[in-house]
C-alpha cells in the first residue's frame, strides 16, 4: 500500500484530556471515494482536518499525495480542494466573485465559468454569498473545492443540514465525481449517503474505526440476511428471542428489537407465536434488508443517529 | 504575491459594500471635520489649518477599529477558516487588510483637506511631503494595531469593549480632540506615552508649522510611528489565528506587551527634554499672538 495516495497510520489527537481520534489508520486509493461513517463527535472532522493540514496530530503518521500535512503544508494546499464544515464566505462576495478569488490563489486552474456551469450555478453569479440558499452555498462550496482541479478532494459532512430534495442534488455532483474518477475522502453521518456514494467506508466512533470494507462487504458481514425490527407492548429479555427460529441475531436498541434472520418469514411466525405465548403484544413490525446502520448496532450496541 | 493583490481587491470591494464602512469611514470622519473646522474653529482658515492636523490623525487613527472589527467577524464566521486550506498565508490576509484599508482611508484624508480649501479658505497646507508621510505611516501602524487587537480577543464583544478601551485614550490624551497645550500637566505627561500624540503633533507640525520631513518633531513621529508599525505588524502575523477555537500561546502576550516598548522609552525621554510639548505649546501659543511665531497661513488674516 505504499503508494496509496493518502495514508493514515495510528492517528492520535487529543483536545486536553479528551482523546478524540485514538489510533484511526486507514489507507485511500487513487480514484476511490472513501467514506468516514459515525456519529457526531466520532472524530471523523478532527481526522480530516489533520489531513488537511488545519491540525496538528499527536501521534501517528499522515501521508496525503506523498506530503506530510504539517511539514510541507504550502506545497499540499496545491494539491488539496475541501468543504469544510462550519465555514463561510463573507456575505457580500458574488458567487463569480468567489471563484475567481479562490482560483487565483492557486498554481493550477480551473475555469471558473465551466465550474458555475457544471454546479447550476451560472444564473446565481453576480448574487452575493449572503442571498444563496442553504443548497446553493453548498454547491459553491463544492465548486470551490474544484478550483484547483485537485488530486484529492475533502467533504466534510457535505449534505448535513439540508433538506432531502437538496441532498439528492449533492449526491448526483458527487457521484458525478466519482464517475470521473477523482479521489474524494468525505465524512458523514447518513447511512445512505454513505452506501450510495462511497466505494469503500470506515465506520467510526469514539475515535477508533470498529469496521472498513466497501459496503458491501461491510453488510455481509452484518448477521443475517433481512432485518426485522419489532416494537413490543412490554420488555422481553433478548435472549428469548434470540433462540427463535432462523435468528442470527437479536438485541434491544432504545426500546425496540432489532433481529437479523436468514429465513424471515419462518422468524416472524415464530416471533408472534413466542409473544401470545408470553402474553405480550406487538405493537410494530418491520422488515428491511440489512443496511451499514446494522452493522454499526453490531458493533456498538447503539443507533448512529439519534 | 498575486494572492496578496487579488485578497487586498477582495477587502476594498467588501469594505465598499459594507455600510458599517459607510458610517465609520465617511460619515464619522466628515462629521469630526465640520465639528472641528465650523465649530471649534468658527471657520477662521488659520485657526481650521490648526484643527486640520488633530481631524486628519483621528481620521488616520480610525483604521485600527474597523480592520479589528473585520478580522475578527472573518474569523468567527469560519470564513478564515476557507482560506486556511488554500496557500494563502497570514502575511498574506494581514498585508492586503493594512493596504486595503490604506488605500480606503487615503481619499477620505484626501477629501478633508479639500474641504478646508474649499469652504474654509485655508490656503497654505505647510509641508504636504511631511503630512502624506506622517498619514501613510501613521495609517499603517493603527491598522496593525487593530490586527493585533483582533487577535488577542476571542469575541466581537470582547473586541469592541478592547476597542473603546484604546480608543479613548487615543483621542482625548493626544492633542487629537483637546489641544495638548490646554491639557493639565499630569495628562501631558501620560500623554507622551502614547503613539497618537507624536501623530497628531507630527501632523499639525507639518500642516500648520509647515515643518519638513527631516525636521526633528516630523521625523520623531515618522520614525517612532515607523517602528511601531513594523513590531505591531510582525505581531499580528505571530498572533495570527484562523481558527476562533484555537488558544492565543502565552508568549504572544509577552509580544503584545513589547510593542509598548518604543513608545514608553520615547515618552520617558520626552517627559524629560519636554521637546515635543514644547512645539505644541508653541503652535497653540501661535493662534493668540498671530504677529509673533505665526505660520504662513495666517499672514492674510
Amino acid at each position: 500500500m505504499a503508494n496509496s495516495i493518502l495514508q493514515v497510520e495510528n492517528l492520535v489527537k487529543r483536545y486536553g484530556d479528551v482523546e478524540a481520534v485514538r489510533g484511526v489508520s486507514f489507507n485511500v486509493e487513487e480514484g476511490e471515494v472513501f467514506g468516514l461513517l459515525g456519529p457526531n463527535g466520532a472524530g471523523k472532522t478532527t481526522t480530516v482536518e489533520i489531513l488537511e493540514g488545519l491540525r496538528t496530530p499527536d501521534g501517528g503518521r499522515v501521508s496525503v499525495c506523498g506530503f506530510d500535512p504539517q511539514r510541507d503544508s504550502a506545497a499540499l494546499r496545491h494539491e488539496i480542494g475541501a468543504a469544510l464544515q462550519s465555514t463561510s464566505l463573507p456575505d457580500k462576495l458574488r458567487v463569480m466573485e468567489a471563484l475567481r478569488l479562490f482560483a487565483s490563489f492557486y498554481r493550477r486552474r480551473r475555469n471558473p465559468e465551466e465550474l458555475l456551469k457544471r454546479f447550476g450555478l451560472e444564473e446565481k453569479r453576480n448574487t452575493f454569498y449572503g442571498q444563496l440558499s442553504g443548497g446553493q452555498k453548498q454547491r459553491l462550496a463544492l465548486a470551490m473545492a474544484l478550483v484547483n482541479d485537485p488530486k484529492v478532494l475533502f467533504f466534510d459532512e457535505p449534505t448535513a443540514g439540508l433538506d432531502p430534495q437538496v441532498r439528492r442534488e449533492i449526491y448526483d455532483i458527487i457521484e458525478e465525481l466519482r464517475r470521473e474518477k477523482k479521489t474524494i475522502l468525505m465524512t458523514t453521518h447518513y447511512i445512505e449517503e454513505a452506501e450510495r456514494l462511497c466505494d469503500r467506508v470506515a465506520i467510526v466512533d469514539h475515535g477508533k474505526v470498529i469496521a472498513l470494507g466497501s459496503p458491501r462487504e461491510l453488510k455481509a458481514h452484518s448477521g443475517g440476511t433481512t432485518r426485522i425490527e419489532v416494537r413490543l407492548a412490554r420488555p422481553e429479555s433478548d435472549g428469548a428471542l434470540k433462540r427463535l427460529e432462523g435468528v442470527a441475531d437479536a438485541r434491544e436498541v432504545d426500546g425496540a428489537y432489532v433481529i437479523h434472520s436468514n429465513r424471515a418469514p419462518q422468524t416472524i411466525v415464530s416471533i408472534v407465536k413466542h409473544l401470545e405465548a408470553q402474553g405480550n403484544e406487538l405493537v410494530s413490525l418491520e422488515i428491511a434488508s440489512p443496511s451499514l446502520e446494522d452493522v454499526f448496532i453490531e458493533m456498538t450496541g447503539r443507533r448512529l443517529r439519534d | 504575491m498575486t494572492n496578496f493583490a487579488t485578497l487586498t481587491r477582495m477587502r476594498i470591494q467588501l469594505t465598499l459594500r459594507n455600510r458599517m464602512f459607510l458610517f465609520f469611514s465617511v460619515i464619522m470622519p466628515f462629521g469630526f471635520f465640520f465639528l472641528y473646522a465650523g465649530v471649534f474653529a468658527k471657520g477662521m482658515p488659520q485657526l481650521v489649518q490648526y484643527f486640520l492636523g488633530p481631524v486628519v490623525a483621528l481620521t488616520v487613527m480610525g483604521s485600527f477599529w474597523g480592520l479589528s472589527a473585520a478580522l475578527v467577524m472573518f474569523r468567527e464566521q469560519g470564513i478564515l477558516r476557507r482560506f486556511h486550506v488554500t496557500p494563502v498565508t497570514p502575511s498574506d490576509m494581514l498585508a492586503s487588510s493594512v493596504v486595503a484599508n490604506f488605500v480606503l482611508t487615503l481619499p477620505t484624508v484626501l477629501v478633508e483637506f479639500l474641504f478646508a480649501r474649499s469652504f474654509f479658505h485655508v490656503t497654505h497646507f505647510g509641508n504636504l511631503v511631511s503630512a502624506f508621510l506622517l498619514i501613510a505611516i501613521g495609517t499603517v501602524s493603527f491598522a496593525s494595531l487593530g490586527l493585533v487587537v483582533a487577535s488577542v480577543t476571542n469575541t466581537m464583544q470582547e473586541t469592541q469593549v478592547i476597542n473603546q478601551l484604546i480608543w479613548l485614550p487615543l483621542i482625548f490624551l493626544s492633542g487629537a480632540t483637546v489641544p495638548l497645550a490646554s491639557l493639565p500637566q499630569v495628562v501631558k505627561r501620560v500623554g507622551l506615552f502614547l503613539p497618537a500624540t507624536y501623530l497628531v503633533t507630527g501632523l499639525q507640525s507639518a500642516i500648520y508649522s509647515a515643518f519638513a520631513p527631516w525636521s526633528v518633531d516630523v521625523l520623531l513621529a515618522l520614525c517612532s510611528l515607523a517602528v511601531w508599525a513594523i513590531l505591531t505588524f510582525f505581531l499580528s502575523a505571530q498572533l495570527f489565528r484562523w481558527e476562533p477555537e484555537s488558544k492565543i500561546p502565552r508568549r504572544a502576550k509577552l509580544l503584545a506587551a513589547a510593542t509598548a516598548i518604543p513608545f514608553l522609552l520615547l515618552g520617558i525621554w520626552e517627559n524629560k527634554t519636554n521637546r515635543t510639548m514644547a512645539q505644541a505649546q508653541a503652535m497653540f501659543d501661535s493662534l493668540n499672538a498671530p504677529s509673533k511665531s505665526a505660520p504662513p497661513a495666517d499672514s492674510r488674516e
